[in-house]
């Protein structure tokens, strides 16, 4: 009897993704320790893992627990200037401690307000769930506009709508200053610290999918009614994949932030957001290995094909609605599929004629 | 204070009409058309250009916004939509946005990321006192034309033969199929309706605020969005309701709280709305059957 | 066809009867005066019943009569506009389908709810749900607690499964099985959740004769191997005449009589409002 055949197909599966991610690691690290990559692609490292993040994040809300979240880059700005901060109330302490204690507390940070807006949130369903979680993307990055933060001797201050009311030492410095965002971040994450990073999210998520929990999250996915006949809480479970999520994306803000040294709110809009609901649909809706492949290509095309940037968007959007009309359409389904079988046939005759 | 209430309910109005076409829309193809708040922006270059650099005058250059965006209507109704009436809203809805980003970036390669200066089409009017407060030709044409438009509409719904077959179409696709109805065609209609509205609203929206961009439409698209769901989605009078309320709210939360998260105050009635009565002031309850 | 042995039914606490062998015993389940409206309409009203410990009971009627509504009612997925529903004696007001099934009553569905794309395993595992014992961070982080209960649970699958021979089934997904596999999953799925009521929505849809016969002997080996109540609902009234003790019929959201399968077939109201237009 095949006994766990399942769970070996699911862990082969993951044991994949921790590969592909290793041999991106090692690829890149050689050719930045050999100086063969420009130095333009060389900066993009940090972003594409930290979109790479975003991605899988997001994909455990909408793959896994069916959910579409339009304000994943919400948490992300949560994270980043939590981790701004964190990192700077920490300036003596080594650069691998801060990161990591920065990236830490923006994850937890970010994990409870996922867990705050869940609350509401998770209540709703459909495209009503989809416009409240980009309304509260909206509302943090309203907020974060108004937000000001200073330190001095005395500690943290923190200052809403009005740089004034900081009330610091004249020799405090002022972190992070409403639109203007954060400024002077000290540089202290590295390539290898966001590959970590990517590694654990990749472990926990896959890890999750594949237990009682995940069942769980799918299960309510599936069929809410049914679920709930069998004893499961939908609201628990769905709050555990936000939440979850919400931290993960949180942790990718911090490893982003802490990268540049200057951090607008506005970096984290609506527009974020989507870009990291692209890069799922494209990788394929509740595939993993699809978001990982799909984030790191579409964020080094662009830096090769600098000459068609301006069409970049425009393609994504085609891209975007080709994909959902074929992969949700039975026809334009079956077309493709007698498309890609005669193209396989050809293929294949090609290679036996030779 | 009487001043940003006439101004609220002005602002309010265009709402309404945008929200009339999000409410038409899901009411009867179940999908939140993400897209509609760029057909919005659409209708504003269709009609800024057509005053400025063909020289139409304002009635003729309104009439070609409105011809462009309700053919732009229906085309992608057919081409995006039609194909996935049988796929799940996720599907649906992630199509809407790709619509969305394809007209923001089509106009942003069309017509460049400058901000045009929208011209005042009531330049030649002067401004009428009411009660101590003056009120601007803008505004009373704004809110004239949503009366007129809502009136319009409640009319075509209830005594048309083609607005009874819409409101049966939403009741019930396969039984408006059996009674004969062109449920395509009804669909297409709506679309068609929904995205003239917008037109007509981008020409005032661009008047209320004359910088007009690729991404104008999305947030007032949003806000629309906001106002149908506020009025209960569905429902002709909520969207003018909702719109009027959600209009009135922004400006005096601009006027007296922030204009910084005036924006977070409109969202924020939103979820308030959407948590203790998810389906609006004047929605119907829906079962789920089991 | 298999006939169970007419069984003797006595009264416990009025309205209620249940079979003999469960007099002794606590009921598992009582409702009374349930009734629900939708918006005006009275769709079920003075519904009472009681289940005694391992009673297998009929619920029959016309098309429209209100059966699935009384399930419903039961599973708390419609709270009850009047009326008491307790479970082993526990009154289950403002309770939740979630909070009624951990008290022990499991449901399927008339029209098939599984998990489609998950595998039959893995369908029968999220009824098992409750029962492995292990924390979401022993999953996350794969501790020892992980391995050990999930090799329970597979084993505890598959050991379910087997009761319809559908064992060899266990990594399909649930939407490739056909029609009938489907409703028998859908049972064992159920019966995973460890309950002591079992809800079945017509069991025997859409399968043919020696299917249906099939079910008939399953239905009663599960009450028998379980020692679980078993209420269903079903049109084909060989099965219903077959197994059930006891039979309560519906008509119009009310009950128009109860008794046992000799007592319902010679019931006049019965034969008019139902038995006169049945197939068998």
């Amino acid at each position: 009897m095949n006994i766990y055949k399942n769970a070996s197909v699911a862990s082969k599966k993951a044991f994949l993704n921790y590969a592909i991610v290793i041999l991106f690691f090692v690829v890149f690290q050689t050719l930045v320790n050999t100086g063969s990559i420009t130095s333009a692609l060389k900066g993009q490292l940090i972003p594409i893992v930290c979109y790479m993040i975003m991605a899988v994040s997001l994909n455990l809300v909408v793959g896994i627990s069916g959910e579409l979240s339009l304000g994943h880059a919400g948490f992300m700005s949560v994270g980043a200037f939590t981790a701004v901060i964190v990192s700077a109330l920490m300036s003596g302490a080594s650069n691998s401690s801060r990161l990591f204690v920065s990236i830490l507390v923006g994850a937890a940070i970010a994990a409870l307000a996922g867990f705050l807006i869940g609350i509401p949130v998770l209540r709703l369903n459909g495209d009503y769930l989809a416009i409240v979680t980009l309304a509260f993307g909206e509302i943090i990055k309203n907020i974060l506009n108004c937000l000001y933060v200073g330190i001095d001797d005395k500690g943290v201050h923190f200052a809403f709508n009005n740089p004034n009311a900081l009330g610091m030492d004249p020799l405090g410095k002022e972190i992070i200053k409403g639109p203007m965002g954060a400024v002077g971040i000290k540089k202290i994450a590295t390539f290898p610290a966001a590959v970590i990073l990517l590694l654990v999210v990749l472990i926990i998520i896959q890890n999750l999918v594949n237990s009682r929990t995940g069942r769980a999250i799918m299960a309510i996915r599936d069929n809410r009614i049914a679920a709930e006949s069998m004893g499961l809480s939908p609201m628990k479970y769905k709050m555990l994949a936000f939440t979850v999520s919400a931290s993960m994306a949180g942790a990718a803000g911090a490893i982003y932030a802490l990268n540049i040294s200057t951090l607008v709110p506005k970096k984290f809009d609506f527009n974020t957001s989507i870009l990291v609901l692209v890069f799922v649909v494209l990788g394929g809706i509740g595939n993993m290995t699809g978001s990982l492949i799909a984030a790191g290509v579409l964020v080094v095309l662009p830096e090769l094909l600098r000459k068609f940037s301006d069409y970049r968007m425009l393609v994504y959007a085609i891209v975007l609605i080709l994909v959902m009309l074929v992969t949700n359409n039975e026809k334009l389904k079956g077309r493709l599929d007698t498309f890609v079988k005669k193209l396989g046939m050809r293929i294949s005759k090609g290679g036996r004629k030779k | 204070m009487l001043a940003h209430l006439i101004n609220g309910i002005s602002l309010g109005s265009i709402y309404a009409i945008i929200a009339l076409g999000y409410t038409m829309v899901y009411g009867i193809a179940k999908m939140l058309n993400f897209a509609h708040g760029d057909v919005i922006m659409v209708g504003g270059y269709i009609s800024f250009y057509s005053m400025t650099l063909l020289g139409l005058p304002v009635p003729i250059a309104i009439l070609a916004a409105v011809f462009v965006c309700t053919a732009l209507g229906i085309v992608v109704e057919r081409l995006a939509y039609k194909p996935l009436r049988a796929a799940t809203s996720l599907a649906v809805l992630i199509t809407a946005i790709g619509m969305s980003y394809f007209l923001q970036n089509a106009a942003l390669l069309i017509w460049d990321a400058n901000p045009k200066a929208y011209p005042n089409i009531f330049k030649n009017f002067e401004a009428v006192e009411f009660a101590g407060a003056r009120i601007s030709p803008f505004a009373i044409v704004a809110i004239a034309a949503n009366l007129v438009i809502m009136i319009a509409l409640t009319l075509f719904t209830t005594r048309t033969k083609v607005g009874k077959a819409m409101r049966a179409v939403s009741e019930d696709k396969g039984a408006a199929t059996l009674m004969g109805i062109n449920v395509n065609f009804t669909i297409s209609l709506t679309f068609a309706i929904g995205s003239g509205l917008a037109a007509i609203a981008g020409v005032l929206l661009c008047t209320a605020y004359p910088t007009l961009m690729p991404t104008t439409g999305s947030m007032p698209g949003i806000k629309a969005f906001t106002a149908a769901v506020f009025g209960g989605i569905g429902s002709i009078p909520g969207a003018m309701i909702g719109g009027i309320l959600l209009g009135i709210i922004e400006i005096l939360a601009r006027a007296y709280i922030s204009s910084e998260l005036a924006d977070a105050i409109v969202f924020g009635v939103l979820i308030v709305v959407l948590i203790f009565r998810p389906t609006g002031l004047l929605g119907k309850q829906v079962h789920e059957k089991v | 066809m298999s006939k169970s042995p007419e069984v003797k039914l006595v009264n416990v606490p009025s309205p209620n009867f249940v079979p003999e062998k469960d007099a002794g015993k606590p009921l598992v389940l009582e409702a009374a005066h349930l009734g629900i409206d939708f918006g005006g309409l009275v769709a079920v009203d003075e519904f009472n019943i009681g289940i005694g410990a391992t009673e297998i009971c009929g619920l029959i009627g016309p098309n429209g009569a209100g059966k699935t509504t009384i399930f419903n009612l039961l599973t708390k997925v419609y709270e009850p506009t009047r009326g008491t529903i307790m479970i082993g004696g526990r009154d289950t007001h403002n309770m939740t389908p979630v909070q009624v099934n951990q008290m022990g009553i499991a449901r399927t569905f008339q029209n098939i709810r599984l998990f489609d794309k998950l595998s039959v395993e893995e369908n029968v595992k999220i009824g098992l749900h409750n029962h492995i014992g292990y924390h979401t961070l022993s999953g996350v982080f794969r501790l020892p607690a992980y391995w050990k209960e999930e090799k329970k649970a597979h084993e505890k699958a598959l050991e379910l499964l087997d009761i319809f021979g559908m064992a060899d089934l266990a990594n399909v997904t649930a939407d490739s099985l056909p029609y009938g596999a489907q409703r028998r999953l859908e049972i064992v799925r159920a019966l995973a959740t460890g309950p002591k009521l079992l809800l079945l929505d017509e069991p025997a849809a859409g399968m043919n004769p020696s299917e249906t016969e099939e079910l008939m002997n399953n239905i009663r080996k599960i009450r028998d191997e379980f020692q679980i109540a078993i209420l269903l609902i079903e049109h084909d009234m060989n099965l219903v005449m077959g197994i059930c003790e006891s039979i309560v019929v519906l008509n119009f959201g009310r009950i128009i009589a109860k008794g046992t399968p000799s007592q319902i077939q010679g019931n006049p109201q019965v034969i008019e409002a139902y038995l006169g237009t049945h197939r068998g």
